[in-house]
């Protein structure tokens, strides 16, 4: 059962980083507008073309 | 061309010292607005920064140069066909806003312990059957309860301060066995966990907070929703005045910044946007939005003129006042504060239920608990099943019921064109059984429409409109939605209150009132036929037409009654406009029940004498005079073009020129409740089948679980089930979006 002392704190570590993931994500304002981000994904105007 | 409107009063000045501006953005149809509106706004020279919020509609401009002028954004955003209005977050928004980000922070805290104690419990519980040590089982109890202890002490905020401030009011509400059952279930686990017990429940408390929690986050979203939408709407109206400074200059101002004592100009044409009294000028004034009357009335110095009414022929100076004593306004102002004030007594349904759970589940505990004493178990055992049937019983479903359909409906009603102004609105939209609709503005278009069409020659009536494009009288607005897609002419000039003039093919050509275009004789023919109505008249050369226009009926309305007729709903007209035009109306759509004429009270007390019959009044009505009856009725419907007071007194907004969303709100609501009230029965099963089991001491921590999740998805799933049935918006035309609609051609007859 030794295994535990290290297993233990990777899963709960993984799973803190999940939730500072998402504090942060909702922090950061990405939860703000879900509607815009769904349509901006397929914005392709940072491609620029050659020459402009 | 109009002066600068001076914005300074809503821009706002942020910590790092950069100043934003955000503007509701009227328009936007699709995803490609969002990069047009950006790319656009980026050639704006010291405009730093613009973001556009697709989800509701709104744009933050970031600038620092102070000499920037926020009125260029609005220009900019004008030449790209977006009209824009600054917009100022009232205070509630901003606290709801605030609220959403702590109940998301608390469900993410009590999502990722419930996640992480659960890796634990089921190690446990798979490890009671097989060869778990008791020393893993408590550490596995330990390293629970030091996730739970802290995740619920955070993520039960907003229970326990609402329980607190329930017990201090003497009150009870959800919050408090909520709190109880947590609070106890953690102690005993606590408890249970020092003691080496085989069972604890710190999943379980974790659980109930993400699951009760999911619940509230769905109320505020759609709390929100509701706000945002009243929110824009404002601003979308968002009107501005022409003030006369002591100086005699002219500033255009958002209304907001208007006080009583200025001097307001109002040019012909316009819509009147205060309250006041007339200092100068003679005109007269259309109130079709204030009374419903629809023939126009003359004003001069001494006549007061209301918010709403749109001036016709003549510049008027108005002086601003309060709403005075007397006045109209005064009256409908305190017939809607008593009318609200009845309705908010309105219980909803999720609170009815909770007024019956709470003291059923603290009864059925505290039995529990004395039966077990009573039939020879010990303290501890008794204890432990009375908290297991507070465990049991906590209202996840209940919690989950109600808020996951609304969120669900109100989004299907979005789609039909129907915005909601409040969550509970769903349930009295679905109880009314009476449809009562306000003439003017509600059946009939807000704005008049070309009536005789069919005597016009096609050609002169396309340069007319095109002619049309260059003036900003509300007449002409009507007219120029015909020249779709046509750029006005060059060169047109408009003389105020009387029409535009340009030339034309070499020859002059005129738009505006009969003695401007020297068609007298042939507007008095016309006239004479309708009197009701009235003319634009256009000359081109020689040519001279005569334009009819009045008010029609919205293009479905024949066929919205029909249908409504057909659904069982008992229909009446209840109208402030002369008896002759209501007649011909009610004759149209074959409503026998109608009533002309009448002033606000007298409204009331119509709905009242409904309301006496037991009949539940769904009231759709537009204009100020609408106000009162749209406060005290069961329920009500406004479309987007009305009064502001009808618009915060209405339940809920329809858009477009179509009267279908009435219909749809009325029957996705019923809909949405009938799921509704299904729900809370899953809840009452699910309790029915898991409480004996809880009194008779046989749950675990892993069929807490299991019954709790399991019935929390089942009522989930059964909410989608709103989304069905809901009619997709049949054309782009008259695609809801969260701005009003741009202005659509006439292409009906009455």
């Amino acid at each position: 059962m030794n295994v535990l002392v290290y297993l233990l704190p990777i899963a709960l570590g993984l799973g803190f980083l999940g939730l500072v993931g998402f504090l942060w994500a909702l922090k950061s304002g990405q939860y703000d507008d879900l509607d815009g981000a769904a349509a901006r994904i397929l914005d392709d105007d940072d491609i620029r073309k050659p020459g402009l | 061309m109009s002066p600068a409107i001076d914005y300074s009063a809503l821009v706002e000045t942020r910590p790092d010292g950069s100043r934003r501006l955000e503007l509701a953005v009227e328009g936007i149809t699709c995803a490609a607005c969002i990069g047009d509106i950006e790319r656009g706004l980026a050639t704006v020279p010291g405009l730093d920064r613009a973001r556009l919020n697709y989800t509701n509609r709104r744009l933050a401009a970031d600038w620092t140069a102070p000499q920037f002028d926020p009125g260029a954004i609005v220009a900019r955003l004008a030449e790209l066909g977006y009209k824009a209005h600054p917009f100022e977050a009232s205070r509630e928004e901003a606290r709801d806003e605030a609220e959403m980000r702590f109940l998301l922070r608390c469900l993410a805290v009590s999502g990722f312990a419930a996640m992480n104690i659960m890796l634990f419990s089921v190690s446990v519980w798979s490890g009671n059957v097989s060869d778990i040590t008791p020393e893993t089982r408590d550490l596995f109890h330990w390293i629970s309860a030091l996730i739970a202890l802290p995740a619920a002490a955070y993520a039960g905020q907003p229970f326990f301060r609402n329980a607190l401030r329930a017990l201090r009011n003497r009150s009870m509400t959800m919050d408090v066995p909520i709190s109880l059952g947590v609070c106890l279930a953690l102690g005993m686990s606590l408890y249970e966990t020092i003691h080496s017990a085989e069972h604890a429940y710190f999943d379980s408390a974790v659980m109930l907070l993400f699951f009760l929690l999911l619940g509230r986050v769905l109320d505020q979203v759609m709390r929100r929703k509701t706000r945002a939408v009243a929110g824009n709407l404002l601003a979308l109206r968002g009107e501005t005045a022409v003030v006369l400074g002591e100086d005699g200059q002219a500033r255009e101002t958002p209304v907001k910044g208007v006080r009583p004592g200025d001097r307001v100009l109002v040019r012909p044409g316009d819509r009147v946007a205060v309250d006041g009294e007339v200092i100068s000028g003679a005109s007269e004034v259309d109130a079709s939005l204030v009374t419903g009357e629809t023939a126009r009335e003359p004003v001069g110095p001494g006549s007061l003129v209301y918010a709403g009414t749109v001036n016709v022929s003549g510049a008027l100076t108005v002086r601003v006042t309060a709403a005075a004593e007397g006045t109209l306004l005064q009256e409908v102002n305190r017939l809607v504060e008593t009318a609200a004030g009845a309705r908010s007594r309105y219980l909803r349904l999720a609170d009815r239920a909770a007024r019956i759970y709470s003291p059923v589940v603290h009864v059925t505990a505290l039995a529990t608990a004395i039966g077990w004493l009573a039939a020879g178990a010990g303290l501890h055992a008794a204890i432990i099943t009375a908290i297991a049937v507070l465990i049991i019983t906590c209202p996840c479903a209940l919690a989950l019921a109600v808020p996951a359909t609304q969120v669900v409906a109100s989004g299907g009603l979005f789609r039909a064109g129907v915005l909601l102004q409040s969550g509970e609105a769903i349930e009295r939209l679905a109880a009314c059984d009476t449809v009562v609709f306000d003439k003017t503005g509600t059946l009939t278009t807000p704005d008049p429409r070309i009536v005789n069409r069919a005597e016009l020659d096609p050609g002169l009536l396309a340069l007319a409109a095109r002619l049309a494009l260059s003036s900003r009288h509300p007449l002409a607005s009507a007219l120029a939605a015909e020249a779709r897609g046509q750029r006005p002419f060059e060169g047109a000039t408009e003389t105020p209150g009387q029409g535009v003039s340009a030339v034309v093919e070499g020859e002059p050509a005129r738009l505006g009132s009969a003695a401007f275009c020297g068609a007298e004789a042939q507007a008095q023919t016309v006239l004479g036929a309708s009197p009701d109505a009235t003319v634009i008249c256009f000359a081109h050369g020689a040519r001279r037409a005569v334009i009819l226009m009045r008010q029609v009926l919205r293009p479905d309305a024949v066929a919205v009654v029909a249908e409504l007729k057909r659904a069982g709903y008992e229909l009446a007209i209840l109208s402030g406009d002369r008896e002759e035009p209501v007649a011909r109306v009610a004759a149209q759509l074959g409503v026998e029940n109608w009533r002309a004429g009448l002033k606000p009270a007298e409204k009331i007390a119509a709905l009242d004498e409904f309301a006496a019959r037991g009949r539940r009044v769904l009231m759709v009505g537009d204009g100020l005079n609408d106000a009162p009856a749209l406060a005290a009725a069961h329920a009500s419907i406004s479309p987007v073009t009305a009064a502001h007071l009808a618009q915060a007194s209405a339940d809920a907004l329809f858009l477009g020129d179509r009267l279908a969303p009435v219909v749809d709100a009325a029957r996705l609501s019923r809909r949405a409740v009938a799921i509704m009230r299904q729900n809370l029965w899953i809840a009452v099963i699910y309790n029915v089948v898991a409480v004996p089991l809880a009194i008779a001491g046989f749950v675990t921590p892993l069929i807490a679980a299991g019954a709790m999740s399991g019935s929390s998805i089942i009522v989930t799933l059964n909410a989608l089930r709103a989304r069905l049935g809901s009619r997709p918006t049949p054309s782009p035309e008259t695609a809801p979006s969260a701005a009003l609609p741009p202005h659509r051609p006439a292409t009906l007859a009455p």
